[in-house]
């Protein structure tokens, strides 16, 4: 959808960069958030530093797209934090840090963008969970469940934002090399590529594929739906 | 800021609320309007949606952000979303502690 507006968290690096990247050459206007500055520059996109659990900051970004852009047609909650370590041995700042990204940052986004979205009664959101989830992988207890918030909010939000022609949906990719992998022993990614239907590692094109169904415009009867990758169920 | 400035806010909100909704559903820009009960023409939805209306215009005019829907709000005797006079009296209360 050329000249429909974006808002993408998460966008500096990785995935979220990598979305950043194909959608702005697709010709949508992409607005990309993070807490540092970003050094991907495009006639189509432009870059907000801020922490997505930061209420006045986040309310002060969609207020300048509100004003700059009079629209937001999609919103790609990508921005999270991983936590890998034994539940035994886990810091309380870490829960608090995974949680406040993970589980408030995308509330925040959601009810923020949902917002601006309503005035057009159009709007496409997108959040992420992972495959963690239905795995119930061991030492991740606190990115899983912080993920399987994401999953209730996504289905909630369905319900609550249908009436106003907004979608929400989530995907949940498979573990795809980012910085949230680093540190993760080889071995253990392997016998997780194992456990998927398609043993692969993901990479950023299966995750595209799955947004762009998600907000093609013929996809307003697709909502509340978690799509995990690599055929995990 | 002062009363009348967050009331006239309110009703500017009512008018553009408005612009979404059909002939029949409009409400009446008035500081009297009924927002909550038989004699409101709003179910909840509707009253969610003018609320967000009201949020945004007050942040547009006195660039404070205040949330009309706290805690203290559902706890009042006598509700804030009764009226739109109410509603502005109360979104005022918020903006001056703000």
């Amino acid at each position: 959808m050329p000249n429909s507006v974006m808002l993408i968290t998460g966008a500096r690096k990785g995935i979220g960069r990598a979305l950043a990247e194909t959608y702005a050459e697709r010709g949508w206007r992409v607005i990309g958030c993070s807490r540092e500055t970003s050094d991907y520059f495009h006639a189509n996109y432009r870059h907000v530093p801020l922490d997505v659990s930061d209420q006045d900051a986040v309310k002060k970004m969609v207020t300048s797209i509100r004003k700059g852009e009079g629209r937001l047609d999609a919103l790609i909650n990508n921005a999270g934090v991983a936590s890998m370590n034994a539940a035994l041995l886990t810091p309380i700042d870490s829960v608090r840090r995974v949680l406040e990204t993970n589980v408030i940052g995308t509330f925040l986004l959601c009810r923020e963008a949902a917002r601006l979205m309503q005035k057009n009664r159009f709007g496409r959101i997108v959040n992420f969970t992972t495959i963690a989830v239905p795995f119930n992988l061991e030492g991740e207890a606190i990115y899983a469940a912080s993920k399987a918030a994401v999953e209730s909010l996504t289905r909630i939000l369905a319900r609550e934002l249908a009436d106003n022609g907004i979608t929400i949906n989530a995907v949940g990719p498979t573990p795809i090399q980012t910085d949230l992998l680093r540190g993760v022993p080889p071995e253990k990614i392997q016998k997780l590529l194992e456990r998927q239907s398609i043993h692969r590692m993901g990479e950023p094109r299966d995750i595209i594929n799955a947004i762009d169904f998600f907000l093609r415009v013929e996809s307003d009867f697709i909502t509340g739906q978690v799509i995990y990758l690599g055929g995990v169920s | 800021m002062n009363q009348q400035e967050v009331l006239a806010a309110a009703l500017e909100a009512v008018a553009e609320y408005n612009e979404q909704l059909d002939e029949e559903q409009k409400l009446e820009v008035d500081p009297e309007t009924r927002l909550l009960g038989k004699a409101s023409k709003l179910d909840s939805f509707g009253l969610v949606n003018l609320i967000i209306v009201v949020e945004e215009k007050l942040y547009e005019k006195f660039d404070k952000a205040i949330t009309l829907a706290d805690e203290r709000a559902m706890s009042q005797e006598h509700s804030p979303f009764r009226s739109v006079q109410s509603l502005a009296d109360y979104a005022y209360v918020l903006l001056s502690e703000n």
